[in-house]
Formats: structure tokens, C-alpha cells, sequence
């Protein structure tokens, strides 16, 4: 079990910490008096947030997976490409997640 | 005043229906998490909890990915907090619609703002931008309806059917796979390819760094880019 899971303390500080922060993004602008308007180039910024932060993040996870040691695994590899690459067709995250998972159980029983 | 409220009661539930297909979306990434958050260690009653506080999909996949790669509580909250960067963009687009609102209305709708209803709302908003505040604030919390309390729900579901599934069934990999799902289908313009390549170029780059923290690096190099990117393709066009 990860430190901060086991360590409830410390789950809990993860939790709320990011409770308040999400709930204050949120709140920002909507909480102010008046219609404060963002400089557009920041505008800009924020809305490349989520393919900016979303692949770095998985992308570590995809080449050295923790569960076969950090050692690449041809079946998480290939999942990973096929769920991007069913996501990219059918713009149906739902459809990409099918993708994903059929290839991840699918392709080791194909080339045992 | 009766006039007032079918009008308040049409719009609320306008905004149902106009939520309605992202049941199918914030349903099954519910119980995934809560299947997942189980999986990581949490119980039944924390995964809920967590889900209550955060109401953020992608930030509490991301909370327990850092976590599982180990890296400590201030780099967790830090990037999962990054990952919900855009929540104040959304904020800044509905201030001009709902800024008149009391302050504990606005209250509610921020901590009910999630990416589909905040889609579903602006999309409403821009297309008649002159309805009366009350009837806005009415189809926001009718989207709001049938999103947040399932976004709860799914995950207890999730969390209940979780504790069954024996540990290290390849479910390391789900939040990955959870994750690519999310973001490729919005994958459209080549700024935000090269925000994404550049994403992942960068994080493998830095992952010497201690703590995950290269992530973090990664992530505002990426923004730049794909801003840099869109502005030169503005220029071109």
C-alpha cells in the first residue's frame, strides 16, 4: 500500500488539501464581486491544462509499470496505444476504454 | 409568480436532460475509481469521502497514480490540484452569467462545476444569453442533478464491488488506460497534440527528478507549447 494511503493521517491532509484547492479554483471568479475578465493568454494557458498534465502523468506508468518491476510490458504498451488510438477515431472515451482493456487481457492469450 | 415558476421548473429541467448522456460517461468512471481507489487501499468509506471532498474525476485518478508511484503528500495534492487548473477557467467563462448571483448560490455552483456541467451550461448561456439569472441558476443545478450525486454513488458502488476483486489483477493499469480514454477523444487541434507530446517527452525526460516533480515542470512546459503553438497557427490562418 502507498505511504500516503497507509499513513491516515496523511490520506486525510491529501483529501481535504485537494477539496479546498479544487473547490477555490472553482470558486475564483465566480466568487469575486463584479465580471473580472482574465487576460486572454492566460485564458489560453489553463485551457491546455488537462493535455498538458493527463499524458506526462500516464506516460511513465505505460513504459515502466510498476507491477512487472519497470520492466515495458508489450501488453500495457499496446493497450496504451490502442485506447489513444480507439479514443483519437471514435471520440467516445467509453469506446476507448473497450479498446484498452480487450487489448490488455486480449493480447497476452493471443501470443501466450 | 406561478408564471415565474414554470418558467424556473422548465429550465431546471431542461438542464436534466441536457446532462443526461454524461450519465453514461461519469457513471462507469465512478465505479472505476471506486473499484481502483479500493484496489490502492483506501476503504470503502474513504474513497467516498474523497470523492465527496474532490468531486474532481480526473484529479482523484491522478491523487492515487502519484500516490502509488510513491511520491509524497505535497507533490500529490500539488499536481492533482494542476490537473484541475482549467476548474478556474471555467470559473472565469460562467462569472459573467452567474457573477450576480448570492454569494452562497455562487458557493454551490462552484463546488457543483465539472467538466460536463460546465459544458452543458455554457452552452446554454451562449445560446440565449439574455434569460433572467434565476432561470441560469435553475438549468445550472437541473445539470448539476443527475452528474454530482452519481458521481458519489458510482464510486461507492465501485468501492463496495472493489474490496471483492482479488489485488494486482492487472488494475495497476486501469488508471492509465482510464486516463488515455479521457483525454484522446478531446485530442483535436495540433496545439493540443504538441501540448500532449511535449507532456510526455518532457515528464520521461525528468523523471530523474526526485519526488515526481518533473511532472510538474513538464506540465507548464506543455501549456507553453500549446499555447505558443495555437497562437503561431492564429498568425498563419
Amino acid at each position: 500500500m502507498p505511504p500516503i494511503i497507509a499513513d491516515k493521517a496523511q490520506f486525510w491532509i491529501m483529501a481535504l488539501s485537494l477539496g479546498a484547492l479544487t473547490f477555490l479554483l472553482r470558486f475564483s471568479f465566480l466568487g469575486m464581486i463584479g465580471n473580472r475578465v482574465l487576460p486572454p493568454l492566460l485564458l489560453k494557458l489553463l485551457r491546455y491544462t488537462p493535455m498538458a498534465v493527463i499524458p506526462g502523468l500516464v506516460a511513465p506508468a505505460v513504459l515502466w509499470p510498476a507491477a512487472t518491476g519497470g520492466e515495458t510490458d508489450p501488453a500495457r504498451l499496446a493497450a496504451a496505444l490502442a485506447t489513444v488510438g480507439a479514443g483519437i477515431l471514435t471520440r467516445n472515451a467509453l469506446a476507448a476504454i473497450a479498446a484498452g482493456v480487450i487489448t490488455l487481457f486480449g493480447l497476452p492469450l493471443l501470443i501466450g | 409568480m406561478t408564471a415565474d415558476r414554470t418558467l424556473l421548473r422548465t429550465a431546471f429541467r431542461r438542464g436534466v436532460i441536457a446532462a443526461l448522456p454524461f450519465v453514461l460517461v461519469v457513471g462507469p468512471f465512478g465505479l472505476l475509481f471506486g473499484v481502483v481507489a479500493t484496489d490502492t487501499g483506501l476503504t470503502v468509506f474513504e474513497a467516498l469521502a474523497f470523492s465527496i471532498a474532490a468531486l474532481a474525476g480526473a484529479a482523484q485518478f491522478a491523487a492515487l497514480q502519484l500516490a502509488q508511484d510513491g511520491a509524497p503528500l505535497l507533490i500529490v495534492v500539488l499536481t492533482a490540484a494542476a490537473v484541475n487548473l482549467r476548474m478556474a477557467m471555467y470559473s472565469a467563462s460562467l462569472a459573467p452569467h452567474l457573477g450576480p448571483a448570492k454569494l452562497w448560490q455562487r458557493a454551490v455552483v462552484s463546488y457543483c462545476l465539472v467538466d460536463q456541467s460546465y459544458l452543458v451550461a455554457v452552452t446554454e448561456y451562449e445560446r440565449a444569453p439574455e434569460s433572467p439569472l434565476a432561470e441560469k441558476l435553475a438549468f445550472f443545478f437541473g445539470s448539476a442533478l443527475p452528474l454530482c450525486p452519481l458521481w458519489f454513488g458510482s464510486t461507492w458502488v465501485g468501492a463496495m464491488f472493489g474490496k471483492s476483486i482479488p489485488r494486482d489483477y492487472a488494475l495497476d493499469f486501469a488508471v492509465p488506460v482510464a486516463f488515455l480514454a479521457m483525454i484522446a477523444p478531446v485530442l483535436r487541434t495540433g496545439a493540443q497534440y504538441a501540448a500532449a507530446v511535449v507532456s510526455v517527452g518532457v515528464t520521461l525526460a525528468l523523471w530523474w527528478m526526485p519526488y515526481s516533480s518533473g511532472l510538474l515542470v513538464a506540465g507548464l512546459t506543455a501549456m507553453v507549447t500549446g499555447t505558443a503553438v495555437e497562437t503561431i497557427m492564429e498568425r498563419k490562418a
